[in-house]
């Protein structure tokens, strides 16, 4: 099956500002977000993105959605490399790649009403104004706001949190995507409310055949949503596999710390110390070779000589230097 | 939750306008000082509406006594409500013709300074890069000038009149605002509504338009408010200094003519006082107003 | 108070706090009884609105401008603190970390000058003691003493947290109120900051309060365990009680929504409906609206925790005896998708 999402070598360099010395030696530093990233997003596929802060998982994610430009390497959405995309075309991509956003709060502009908010998308693609309410009506219930008629007026401070999720959720979807991605769109709910926005976007993929790319930190609750998880770590992917492999038997030596920090609702769970060392390096000068090897249990001297691939295993693809 | 299958509604869009014009007009009853504020812009423009009715007698028009004898001096009467100049002339007159300057001065100064201002902070913070870079040096090259000595240069050179001083107070006063509109778009850029604008397919004019300057319009008024008093006081410091616009009546050409009468050392207070205490009340409304309006357009400013 | 001779460090009894707003009065807690046994970790466990920073800050004596004490009592070491007293004892016997790291750091001096403005200012300690006492502080807590120099934007998020720690610990407090210490970082440096939490405890003797909404973090550190809806206690006891045989059917449903990393369960189940207006709480049990046990008694009579044993396991609910089919029902997730019958709204 061809992939909806194809991404090939995908490097993104912020550049930092220079102090003078630097500037005499000519030198540029950056902040290498996203240092070399491969990967594909099949139709209908629910992917993962899983890291820390720092790591690029952001950065991925509105590099898909083209709205930040890859320093170099090439990201392709249905066949097509976004780069060339411009007016009709950059349009007509637009229409079929959306983005959820962590914030709720933050994602509507306050002074429209939420009627508004959700018809947008409509009226930037030029759809005729007559379809806008019957489109609104029909995202609105997929979202599981009952009485359309009570949201109309509403404006996005008389809302809560949950329901301002599901406002986000249904601007996203009524244009009908193919491809949906969506940062954190829990981190900012309360946990009972979580459960809920979860259980709808596993309905409303379902239902629609989305493809989504799920961007989070919290390794637990990718768990409910995505067949599939990559790991990432200072801008590379260290390993890639099927979500349950990923939680049980990692094979990163990152992800084993990952999944080991994670605490569970359990009083008797395992108090082990972390299979780790030290803090996050700095992003500008991340270790040579394995950017992980200074804080890795089984560091080798192969690590710091030869950036590892990743390589697959029965497809699960690991960038490490041990088995 | 369960689902209940919906009709299919009109078309309904509601105003995001109509709350803040709400807001706008109920201002004034909670704040007692822009309510006075208000109070005094509305007498003035009142004032200057009716300026024929209220003082039928010609600001410049050199009057005689029933005797023949020029009016010169006349102390405050029925005829004269505030007394006549060294000259003449019915200082009553010449207050309330006075007002209509005042006005056209401040407000097409205010207008000319919000627009550029505004389209120029909105053009520079979004767009950034050499827009941005060559407008806002620009910006600080007009900041640089000195207000008064530039006014009358440049009325100098193109002529003494009450145009060319607006346009010399819009030409000074506009890069204040750019700043401070610019940076707010610089903050509005980031927000997570913008980016969900661009995702959904907006065009960038689109998202100026809709998205951002709705939310800088309140602070473009503000500093409108503000450059009306600005341009008012200094119409009136030009002309008090004698390069003002001889042919028309201001409150500051009132101040010039009492000066050099030596109005002061008669005692004349009927001739100085009213303009000087005019031009007070205007300047100190607009910034009772503006202060107010904070309130309405900024809300992390209101107290709990 | 507590028996068989444990004593109780922190003894919260009934505590009604309010805030005037223009909407009226909200009763942000109202009627919450708890204690803090000397030397354990409690953590006070709830969703957003539900009392549980209010809580805290009105033991600390630090509620905000419109917040004021309508009831209860608040006794710490023996002694009930009233709004005066709990000044006096800021800083010396009870340390408070808030919310957000950064607001206890003044960006504009170095960590160690603040440490050490704490300890000449509100310690009566000499300069040079207080500095040995600085770099003292950042050994306990994991920090390099070479960063006493550095201004609090130099730290990353976890070890502006870690200095935060150091400096509620600087004049040996017995009591530490910790307000979501964990929840903006990252979860290796999570683990990290918990597991120094626990270190701190069994060094120091320390008694400590964790305000959290996450019962992972709970189960991880915590000893016992309050839990709060809608400004009222609504269940307590040992962790491990508590998790694994919940008895208030928030709780059991707050289980349900929690994900857990090993369990094999892939439903997370929600609860629908949401917090009451705490402007006009419902009468009776404020979770009954939400509740699929619920009867008709339940929005009624106020069922209120009373000064407990921290060592029993106790719940606000009505239906307590039933607990243990309530629980088995609980797992279920058609239980949740039933509207309660009887709910009052």
């Amino acid at each position: 099956m061809a992939a909806l999402v194809e991404l090939r070598d995908v490097v993104k360099h912020f550049p930092v500002a220079r102090s003078l010395g630097e500037v005499v030696r000519g030198q540029h530093p950056a902040v290498r977000a996203l240092d070399g990233v491969s990967f594909d997003v099949g139709a209908g596929d629910a992917v993962a993105i899983v890291g820390e802060s720092g790591c690029g998982k952001t950065t991925l994610g509105r590099l898909m959605l083209k709205l930040v430009e890859p320093t170099s390497g090439s990201i392709g959405f249905d066949g097509t490399p976004l780069a060339g995309l411009a007016g009709d075309s950059l349009r007509a991509f637009r229409r079929q790649a959306q983005l959820v956003f962590q914030n709720p709060f933050d994602a509507l502009n306050p002074r429209f009403t939420v009627y508004r908010a959700v018809a947008e998308p409509l009226i930037n693609a030029g759809i005729d104004q007559a379809e806008h309410a019957d489109r609104v009506a029909s995202a609105f219930r997929r979202v599981h706001l009952p009485d359309l008629e009570r949201y109309l007026d509403k404006y996005p401070h008389q809302l809560s949190g949950g329901q301002l999720q599901r406002v986000v959720l249904a601007r996203a979807l009524v244009l009908a995507p193919r491809f949906l991605v969506a940062d954190e769109p829990v981190s900012m709910l309360d946990v009972s409310v979580r459960a809920g926005i979860l259980a709808l976007m596993r309905e409303v993929r379902d239902a629609m055949g989305l493809s989504a790319v799920y961007i989070s930190h919290d390794l637990a609750l990718v768990r409910y949503l995505c067949e599939r998880t990559l790991v990432m770590y200072l801008g590379r992917v260290v390993e890639d596999g099927p979500t349950d492999e990923i939680v049980r038997r990692p094979r990163h030596p990152y992800t084993r710390a990952l999944v080991a920090a994670v605490p569970v609702p359990d009083a008797d769970q395992s108090r082990q110390p972390l299979p780790i060392k030290g803090n996050v390096p700095d992003a500008r000068e991340p270790p040579s070779g394995c950017s992980f090897r200074d804080r890795c249990p089984y560091a080798m001297p192969r690590c710091a000589e030869e950036t590892p691939m990743l390589r697959s295993i029965g497809g699960h693809r690991v960038a490490c230097h041990l088995d | 939750m369960a689902e209940r299958a919906e009709p299919i509604l009109p078309a309904r869009r509601s105003s995001s306008l109509l709350p803040l014009l709400r807001r706008m007009a109920a201002m004034p009853l909670k704040d007692p000082f822009a309510f006075t504020g208000l109070l005094i812009y509305v007498l003035f423009v009142l004032v200057a509406l009716f300026a024929d009715q209220l003082a039928p007698l010609d600001p410049l028009e050199i009057l005689f006594t029933k005797a023949g004898k020029l009016a010169a001096n006349v102390p405050p009467s029925l005829d004269f409500p505030l007394g006549t100049t060294n000259l003449g002339r019915d200082i009553y007159a010449q207050l309330v013709h006075g007002t209509r300057s005042a006005l056209a001065v401040g407000l097409s100064a205010a207008v000319i300074v919000a627009t550029v201002g505004t389209v120029v902070g909105l053009v520079a913070g979004y767009f950034g890069g050499t827009a941005d870079a060559v407008l806002m040096r620009i910006a600080d090259m007009a900041l640089s000038l000195p207000f008064l000595p530039f006014v009358i240069v440049l009325t100098g050179f193109l002529g003494a009149n009450t145009s060319n001083i607006v346009l010399a107070v819009a030409l000074l006063l506009w890069p204040n605002t750019a700043r401070v509109i610019r940076s707010q778009v610089l903050t509005l850029r980031e927000r997570a509504y913008v980016e969900a604008a661009r995702v959904t397919g907006a065009s960038s004019w689109r998202i100026l338009f809709v998205h951002i300057a709705p939310n800088i319009l309140p602070l473009s008024f503000v500093y409108a408010a503000i450059a009306i008093g600005w341009a008012i006081i200094t119409e009136a410091s030009v002309s008090f200094l004698g390069f003002g616009d001889s042919e028309s009546v201001s409150w500051g050409y009132m101040l010039q003519d009492a000066f050099t009468s030596q109005a002061l050392s008669r005692g004349q207070y009927a001739w100085f006082v009213p303009p000087g205490v005019c031009i007070i009340l205007v300047v100190v409304a607009g910034f009772f107003i503006s202060r107010g309006y904070e309130e309405v357009f900024m809300p992390r400013l209101r107290g709990r | 108070m507590g028996d068989d001779g444990e004593a109780m460090i922190l003894d919260v009894d009934s505590l009604a706090i309010h805030y005037s707003t223009r909407a009226g009065a909200v009763r942000a807690v109202d009627g919450a009884s708890f204690a803090v046994p000397e030397g354990r970790i409690v953590g006070l466990v709830g969703e957003s609105g539900c009392g549980k920073t209010t809580a805290v800050r009105a033991i600390m004596g630090v509620l905000a401008e419109n917040g004021r004490r309508a009831g209860g009592r608040i006794v710490f070491k023996g002694q009930t603190l009233d709004e005066a007293a709990t000044r006096k004892l800021l800083w010396r016997d009870i340390a408070y970390v808030p919310q957000s790291a950064m607001s206890s750091l003044d960006p504009v001096y170095t960590v160690g000058a603040q440490i050490v403005e704490v300890l000449t200012k509100r310690g009566n300690a000499g300069r040079a003691a207080a500095w040995a006492r600085a770099a003292e502080l950042f050994d306990l807590v994991g920090l390099s003493e070479s960063r006493l120099s550095d201004y609090p934007h130099q730290f990353s998020g976890g070890m502006r947290q870690r200095a935060a720690i150091a400096m509620a610990l600087a004049l040996k407090p017995s009591l530490l109120l910790a307000d979501e210490p964990v929840t903006a970082l990252d979860v290796i440096v999570q683990r990290q900051i918990l597991d120094m939490l626990r270190e701190l405890q069994q060094r120091l003797r320390l008694s400590m309060v964790l305000v959290t909404h996450d019962i992972s973090v709970v189960a991880y550190l915590c000893d016992d365990v309050v839990v709060m809806y809608a400004g009222q206690v609504i269940e307590s006891g040992p962790v491990r009680e508590v998790l694994a045989r919940p008895r208030h059917p928030y709780t059991m449903g707050l289980r349900n929504a929690f994900p857990d990393l090993m369990s094999d369960a892939l439903e997370l189940v929600p609860i629908s409906g949401s917090p009451p207006d705490l402007a006009d709480p419902p009468p009776g049990c404020r979770f009954a609206p939400r509740c699929p046990f619920a009867l008709a008694a339940c929005s009624t009579g106020s069922v209120l925790i009373a000064r407990s044993d921290h060592r029993d396991h106790v719940s606000a609910c009505l239906r307590d005896g039933e607990a243990d089919q309530l629980r088995i029902a609980a797992l279920d997730p058609a239980t949740w998708q039933r509207s309660s019958s009887y709910a009052t709204s």
